[in-house]
């Protein structure tokens, strides 16, 4: 295969998103200016920019290659990250936007009154933020070394090092308008070549799923196909909500109200994107079953269906966006992980933000190096399965249950992100595991989420002395319409 | 003939301010249910507790159908494996709902839920300030 045009696409990406960098620069010099100018990005726009930010490597190449490993089952992974917003839309979007917490740390503290409640939930989104990296690093380098032949840590330096970059100028900082810009991006790069695809497929008499083919039957393939569907199901519908990321874009909107329908806007953006990699699963099913178990089906199909050098401009296309995937997912993860580190964990300044951006980028490249390769949308999997189990309890419970106590939070987020925790370590240290332990630690959230969500309501219910003083008074501020007139308090998130 | 004083358009009406002599009285009469909830007293607190519960009944009721609709399907097809097979226009039925037509329902169910959840939020509103 001929690799300029690939190559082409790569360099290209960078060089926007190091461009876009240096020019940020002068556009958003603080997080504050940011975020006063973006109350006046409408819903599509900031709908767009969570799209751009949360489609990453796992959506973009791993649905698709799992889907084409183990067959119908697969289609609930999409389904549940679409499904996950209309959780998020009913059970947190507007009151934690009317929260007016920052981040996830913001509002344990503005809920709770309470720095260990606080402290905790830092570490737990460094450590979802570090497990969502590493795979996407590591995709990096299978889509370089498949483009270039380049060794495949090759590519995850580059990510993380161009990030690194961007986040420590300050350029990538949040721009919403080039998250934005990714979405379209990566809706563009994966639907120009579909729709190609799909005519070079008509063309040879438009082949369909083959009566008694048990790939497309659903609860087949892996082992314990029941328990895991459930579980994948509760991960991603529940596991949405506390993935850093994503909640600090819901803080640029104005009020709940346009948080809600930003959250409307989101779910049909994922929705169109999220019909095409079922698409490019089926087709290398018929056309590429041999790449079953790797994530290269949606670089390597274009080139086989299509040939020659529109083949391989449309190859070089799709490289280009899975670039942008991993960049712009990145970009958002590594400046989330870096804030909580330099604030929390490093307590704030300017230079603390520097070492905590290098940490946020060096560890997950670290791991991502010396981990087995394993798909990349079951690493993210597992990542959403922590947040699921420790900060869904905390935000439901924290929003609708009055009598919520710090000792129940701590306790829950302990044992809940602790149990969940120890089952990713598990399964990619020394997995996959064979039998039912084995499936209970590959897909953890059906039995942690519930233990997380019983530990934090009976510790609360044991501590009744310990509910927050001003409980009240937050609950008018998570709950009331802006348009009232009351008091709401005087918190406000601490500035990064 | 002259036209009487009100038809005569020359001369500037001058401009009074119109009240009504009750307004100050009925303000003094009863507070606003905001200054109940600033002041935390029993009647704010029973107020801001059927918001919370109004919205709360209703993001559960959108979590009820969504649960039934999204683990009910894999025990469908797990009860009645002759579903797993069935075609609609030739595509296998599981991969008509999953890969295509529940996510215009997410879209449709999310729709639903803001009209509501707003209409909500205006009926109290509407109810804390009236005077």
């Amino acid at each position: 295969m001929n690799t300029g045009y690939g190559v082409a696409g790569v360099v290209l990406v960078m060089l926007a998103a190091i461009l876009i960098g240096a020019y940020g620069i002068r556009v958003a010099r603080t997080t504050s200016d940011f975020y006063v100018a973006s109350r006046t990005v409408s819903p599509l726009w900031n709908a767009s920019a969570i799209g751009g930010e949360y489609l990453s490597a796992a959506s973009f190449l791993g649905i698709a290659g799992l889907i084409l490993t183990y067959g119908a089952d697969m289609l609930w992974l999409p389904v549940g990250w679409t499904g996950g917003y209309l959780v998020l839309l009913v059970l947190v979007s507007a009151p934690l936007r009317r929260s007016g917490a920052y981040t996830l740390p913001d509002f344990a503290e503005a809920r709770l009154e309470s720095m260990v409640v606080r402290r905790l939930s830092s570490v737990l989104v460094v450590l979802i933020g570090w497990l969502y990296l590493m795979p996407q690093f590591q995709s990096a380098g299978v889509v370089l070394s498949t483009v270039t032949g380049a060794p495949s840590w090759a590519g995850g330096l580059l990510v993380a090092g161009v990030v690194a970059m961007n986040v420590l100028s300050g350029g990538m900082r949040s721009i919403t308008f080039v998250q934005a810009f990714q979405y379209w991006l990566k809706l563009t790069a994966l639907a120009v070549p579909l729709v190609f695809m799909l005519l070079a497929w008509h063309s040879r008499g438009a082949p369909g799923i083959a009566p008694g083919d048990m790939w497309a039957v659903p609860l087949h393939g892996r082992e314990h196909p029941v328990y895991s569907t459930y579980s994948l199901i509760l991960a991603t519908f529940l596991g949405t909500m506390g993935l850093p990321h994503v909640l600090v874009r819901f803080y640029t909107n104005p009020d709940g109200r346009a948080a809600r329908r930003t959250t409307l806007v989101v779910l049909s953006l994922l929705g169109a994107f999220y019909l095409m990699p079922a698409l490019y699963g089926y087709l290398g099913h018929l056309y590429l079953p041999g790449l079953a178990g790797t994530d290269q089906v949606v670089l390597t199909l274009p080139g086989v269906l299509i040939g020659g050098i529109p083949g391989e401009l449309l190859t070089a296309l799709v490289t280009a966006g899975a670039f942008a995937a991993f960049m712009s997912t990145s970009s958002g993860l590594t400046v989330s992980v870096a804030g909580v580190i330099a604030q929390d964990i490093l307590r704030g300044s300017v230079r603390s933000f520097r070492w905590a951006t290098l940490m946020a980028v060096a560890v997950p490249f670290t791991l991502a190096t010396g981990a087995r390769l394993l798909p990349v949308a079951d690493v993210v999997g597992l990542a959403f399965a922590v947040a699921a189990s420790s900060f869904c309890p905390l935000l439901v419970l924290g929003i609708w249950w009055r009598r919520l106590t710090t000792v129940g939070a701590v306790a829950g987020l302990v044992v809940g992100g602790g149990l969940a925790c120890a089952a990713v370590l598990v399964t990619i240290i020394s997995g996959p595991h064979d039998g039912w332990a084995g499936a209970l630690l590959a897909q953890p959230a059906a039995w942690t989420v519930p233990v997380s969500f019983a530990v934090m309501v009976v510790m609360s219910l044991l501590t009744p002395g310990r509910i927050p003083r001003d409980v009240a008074r937050t609950m008018v501020r998570l709950h009331t319409p802006e348009t009232l007139d009351v008091d709401r308090g005087d918190w406000r998130p601490r500035q990064a | 003939m002259s036209f009487p004083d009100f038809l005569r358009t020359d001369r500037t009406p001058k401009r009074v301010a119109v009240t009504s002599p009750r307004t100050a009285a009925a303000r003094r009469a009863r507070h606003p249910v905001t200054r109940e909830i600033d002041e935390q007293t029993m009647v704010g607190e029973v107020y801001m507790s059927s918001l919370i519960r109004t919205q709360f009944r209703l993001a559960l009721f959108v979590c009820t159908v969504l649960a039934c609709v999204v683990c009910g399907l894999p025990l469908l097809f797990l009860l009645m494996p002759e579903l797993r097979d069935l075609r609609l226009l030739g595509i296998p039925l599981p991969w008509v709902v999953l890969a295509g037509l529940i996510y215009p329902a997410f879209i449709v169910g999310a729709w639903l839920y803001i009209r509501q959840a707003e209409r909500n939020e205006r009926h109290f509103a509407e109810l804390v300030e009236r005077r």
